[in-house]
């Protein structure tokens, strides 16, 4: 980093004036909770019983088996407590929000697993709690938002644009500008404006300190390829900060392939995007030749995003981060494999990392050992998966 | 031209004791084609300066009226290209100095320096672009000024006194204080310290200091006249437009300059009456 907050050519903190001072506040309570060891400690109990850490890894034999023989396995993130990673994150910040004397938390989100992460840190911590979504979410993601509402927070619908995520992380942007004084703020992913994006992946750096110590427990050496699915990619950021330095370990980031990139129809804002500022941040997003914000899809509301967090498009710039792209119907056709042969009903958003997975697993034949955050449960795409027919 | 134009108007205005009157539109709002009548008829009705919104898919910054508004000008057509055009087309006929509201995201899609020059050439006068602060906003001025265009920084409630004086430092034609903490859009009631706030700026600024965010009403826009150098005026004539669309785009454009005469008149008086009770 050359400047606070820049990782490579993007970052930085593209807001209005009056939220600068906020995100002063908060990066310099950030930076004096972290050393201290009754915050850590603090954050390490209520991980450990409630969330449930560290979450186990699986070796999926079947899988294996079904992808050629390379040894297989998978990041139980669908375990935390809530069903996801997102947890990770809310009750690093909810702690921070705490301390910071705020009285309420201000969250977006998308496919909801954040929002009733954030709900939940919420009523654990005594918080009250604002969740901002797209009325297509909403729709897709029913059972989310009454989770949400039986958790004490308020579900504010966003109807504009397309309802989805990016509509609804503005509106919750503009909601903090005016509260700031007593509303934290707590992002979802590795996105916005500095310092979320580092506060993001510290808190889900969890994923791969864990995963990286049990596979080297479980397989005696660390894996050939670590793959994430990545939307803004708080799940892959946590995943894969735990794997840096091995530069052996290739790291594979999957976006969403949509209906397929020659479309246009898709969310793949690494593979198909371009430098722009998005909701504070400079990244790789998806945009016209003028900048505009273009819309996306994703059969998985979680993916459904046009921009990325700033340090995964440093990595992919680096050479350090591969990206490929995984279509709806690859897609769902990973999330059937895999209830049919682990028992296991992924969300739609790691589905994208099983349908990568099943690939890079054929190239690397039996020798090889593949490590697959599998970052939420499915339940919330039942319906979703359902109306999508029978394979 | 430019800073210069921009310059000269608040020296006129100082010479006449009276603040500026600053009315936001978008372009492209109606239509494209709308914009440059639009611009003209603000300039003939009392605009000093004239503040044009370059439509942005994503402003952060702006509450549900001028969303709507950047909205229904990108679903009309508007382009980066096609609201210089407007610009270009209005120039001909308007001395006011036109500003744009820019965001970040379209500046530094098409690099900061060729929307400088095209700026430039197309007779735009400078920019204010609410989500570069003072951290991010480096190559953006550099770019902006080297092609002779003033360049507003924005100053909020929320910025600490030593900040303020430093943002106050890399304005070029003058500052813009936001009155309110929060998003664009019409408010009930301005907070009771925005004066003295202002005042205090004036005192550190080198150049004047227009006030915006939430001034909606004449008995608002005279308040502010009396403490500022500069009143701007966004959501309330968008939302003026936006009302009397029903009956067709040139009755909304007929509209919103109704308004903006009626708030062109009570910044100028605002300095030779006494103050409402």
């Amino acid at each position: 980093m050359t400047t606070p907050g820049r990782y490579g050519s993007f970052g930085g903190a593209y807001v209005p004036e009056t939220l600068v001072p906020a995100l002063r506040t908060l990066e310099e309570a950030f930076d004096a909770a972290i050393p201290e060891a009754a915050f850590q400690a603090e954050l390490d109990r209520l991980l450990r019983t409630y969330v449930g850490r560290p979450t186990p890894l699986h070796r999926a034999r079947r899988l294996s088996e079904a992808w050629g023989g390379a040894a297989v396995f998978l990041k139980r993130e669908d375990l935390a407590h809530t069903g996801a990673h997102k947890i990770n994150n809310t009750v690093g910040q909810g702690l921070l929000a705490a301390r910071l004397g705020k009285k309420r938390l201000i969250a977006e989100t998308g496919a909801g697993q954040h929002g009733v992460a954030t709900a939940t840190a919420a009523a654990l911590l005594g918080l009250g709690c604002r969740v901002f979504m797209g009325t297509t979410d909403m729709a897709r993601q029913a059972p989310n938002v009454a989770r949400m509402k039986l958790l004490g927070a308020e579900v504010v619908p966003v109807p504009h644009g397309a309802g989805t995520l990016k509509e609804a992380t503005g509106e919750a942007i503009r909601e903090w500008m005016a509260t700031s004084h007593e509303a934290h703020y707590l992002i979802g992913s590795v996105v916005g404006p500095h310092p979320y994006p580092r506060i993001v992946r510290h808190f889900q750096a969890v994923i791969g300190r864990e995963a990286r110590a049990q596979i080297l427990d479980a397989a005696a050496r660390l894996p050939d390829v670590a793959v994430a699915c990545i939307g803004g990619g708080s799940n892959a950021s946590g995943l894969f900060s735990g794997f840096l330095e091995d530069r052996g370990v290739r790291l594979v980031g999957v976006e969403a392939g949509g209906e397929g990139l020659a479309t246009g129809k898709h969310a793949a804002s690494l593979t198909a995007g371009r430098p722009a500022v998005l909701h504070g941040a400079l990244s790789l997003v998806l945009t016209d030749p003028d900048g505009q914000i273009l819309p996306t899809h994703s059969i998985s509301a979680g993916l459904d995003y046009p921009g990325v967090g700033p340090e995964l498009a440093a990595w992919k710039a680096e050479g350090r981060l591969e990206v490929t792209t995984a279509t709806d119907a690859e897609a769902l056709a990973a999330f059937r494999e895999c209830a049919r042969l682990e028992g296991i009903l992924p969300a739609l958003e790691p589905s994208h990392a099983l349908a990568a997975a099943a690939r890079i697993a054929r190239e690397l034949g039996r020798s090889g050992v593949l490590l697959v955050n599998l970052s939420g449960r499915g339940d919330k795409d039942l319906e979703t998966v359902l109306k999508a027919g029978s394979p | 031209m430019g800073l210069d134009r921009v310059a000269a108007v608040f020296s006129k205005c100082r010479e006449g004791n009276r603040a500026a009157f600053v009315p936001f539109v978008t372009a492209g709002d109606p239509d494209p084609g709308a914009t440059p009548s639009l611009i003209e008829g603000l300039a003939a009705g009392g605009a000093d300066l004239v503040e044009l919104g370059i439509p942005f898919s994503d402003p952060l910054a702006d509450g549900p009226v001028l969303q709507r508004s950047q909205a229904r000008a990108l679903a009309a057509g508007t382009t980066v290209d096609r609201a210089l055009a407007a610009v270009a087309a209005a120039r001909a006929k308007v001395a006011a100095p036109v500003l744009a509201m820019v965001s970040a995201s379209l500046v530094l899609a098409r690099g900061a320096g060729k929307f400088a020059s095209d700026s430039a050439a197309a007779g735009l006068d400078g920019w204010i672009v609410p989500d570069a602060p003072l951290e991010e906003s480096g190559p953006i001025r550099d770019a902006a000024i080297a092609a002779g265009l003033a360049w507003v920084p924005l100053v909020a409630p929320t910025t600490p006194p030593e900040r303020r004086r430093s943002i106050a430092e890399t304005a070029r034609g003058f500052l813009y204080y936001v009155s309110v903490a929060g998003v664009t859009g019409a408010r009930e009631s301005l907070p009771a310290e925005v004066a003295a706030a202002v005042a205090a700026l004036r005192d550190v600024s080198p150049v004047p200091v227009c006030v915006g965010f939430g001034v909606s009403t004449p008995p608002q826009a005279e308040t502010i006249a009396r403490a500022a150098d500069g009143v701007i005026v966004g959501s309330a004539l968008v939302a003026a437009l936006e009302e009397a669309l029903a009956d067709g785009p040139a009755e909304a454009v007929r509209q919103c300059l109704a308004k903006a005469r009626l708030l062109a008149a009570a910044v100028r008086r605002a300095r030779r009456s006494p103050p409402q009770p």
